[in-house]
């Protein structure tokens, strides 16, 4: 082997692409697509739903910050998780869509459906910046609480009764694992920061912690789907504990707000959603809707 | 770029690489930040490599304009070379 062209001894196997373009495989290949027996098909696409829909949401609220990151590097890391949630919605939403069996993909499901009919939980819509909505705090604060909360939901899927959730969740848990870590470098050092950065962050926490309650509300599709879903309510400690521990580290105190309300019993896995929510569905889908059957 | 940030080179090893390669280099704050940059800049995470970071001033080179000295006096003294053996054709990567 020789090292004339620097990347020659990085790459993996016969390729023609650059180097560690190789390697790859696909989660779902050999996971058996069948619908166990025993779980209801409208349960389990709706649960489909929920955890695409967080991920699809959150991802679109990332690519926002596209070359508007404090910097190179940052934007590059903030890009790459949300390419990261996008490909976790993509699996999600086409599972969803087999399930339920209508014949809708993943991008009927991203692109064609209403407001009301996203099931994501409310903290992944929220307006965390760019922008007057936030700053780079608000966002580093959310994708903490985010990726803590999921870490916890996915670690406990990848024993779930439905192989493809399992195998999705197996997946999406190394990812999520990074996410964390990321988002928690970031709130040490901005917590841990300057005068005016601690400033920031404890805003950042007081903005985002109302949506952090109904994380760990259980919904009905959530308590049918025993062996399936995971009970969120059962994700409270876990997630306090690794919160406590950033917080500690990062000099922040957890604030105690009121949660954002419910409107009759109902939130962001019932269709009910933010003001945010619109805005963000008609520029996601703004082209699709032009275009109606076009194919990219 | 705000000074804060400096420079550092990045070299990574890959899955079956045998030895870390200079791949470029990235602005961090810290090695740690810098790590986890370059695994997004050059690795798109891809289990299994092994990146290192070295802060670029701790990088000493050799001169271009000491190139004749440093290097020519090795180059006419073939006895220099250990290449009279004949390589046994089991023993890769000589």
């Amino acid at each position: 082997m020789s090292f004339d062209n620097a990347y020659e001894g990085l790459i993996d196997q016969e390729d023609s692409h650059w180097a560690f373009g190789t390697g790859f495989h696909s989660a779902l290949e050999g996971v058996d697509r069948e619908v166990p027996p025993g779980v209801d098909p409208a349960d389990l696409a709706a649960y489909c739903l929920m955890l695409g829909d967080d991920a699809l949401v959150l991802s679109q609220r990332l690519a926002e910050w596209c070359s508007r990151a404090p910097e190179l590097e940052e934007d590059i890391a903030l890009a790459n998780i949300a390419l990261d949630l996008l490909g976790q919605a993509r699996l999600l939403l086409t599972r969803a869509g087999e399930v339920e069996g209508a014949g809708r993909d993943e991008d009927a499901l991203a692109y064609l459906r209403d407001e009301r009919e996203f099931r994501n939980v409310r903290l992944s819509e929220i307006d965390c910046g760019p922008g007057p909505g936030g700053d780079f705090a608000t966002t580093i604060v959310r994708l903490l609480v985010f990726s803590s909360w999921k870490v916890a939901q996915f670690s406990r899927l990848r024993g779930s009764a439905d192989p493809v959730v399992a195998a999705i969740a197996a997946k999406g848990l190394k990812e999520l694992a990074y996410h964390r870590d990321h988002a928690a470098q970031w709130a040490v050092r901005l917590g841990d920061g300057t005068e005016e950065s601690h400033r920031r962050m404890t805003a950042a926490v007081d903005r985002v912690w109302p949506f952090v309650d109904e994380l760990f509300r259980t919904h009905p599709v959530e308590a049918r789907l025993g062996g399936v879903a995971v009970d969120p309510a059962e994700l409270r400690s876990e997630v306090d504990g690794v919160l406590d521990a950033v917080f500690t580290a990062a000099t922040l105190t957890r604030p105690e707000p009121v949660p954002t309300a419910f409107v009759a019993g109902q939130a962001g896995r019932d269709g009910v959603h933010t003001e945010a929510m619109g805005f963000l569905v008609a520029e996601m889908q703004h082209l699709h809707r032009s275009l109606p059957g076009a194919v990219w | 770029m705000s000074a804060s940030w400096p420079l550092w080179e990045v070299f990574v090893r890959g899955k079956r690489g045998l030895n870390h390669v200079h791949v470029g280099s990235l602005h961090a704050p810290d090695a740690e930040m810098a790590l986890r940059n370059a695994r997004d800049v050059y690795t798109r995470r891809n289990e299994g490599v092994s990146i290192w970071v070295v802060p670029a001033e701790a990088i000493t080179a050799s001169s271009p304009d000491e190139k004749d000295p440093f290097f020519e006096p090795s180059g006419d003294k073939v006895y220099r070379h250990p290449t009279f053996y004949a390589i046994p054709d089991d023993v890769p990567h000589l």
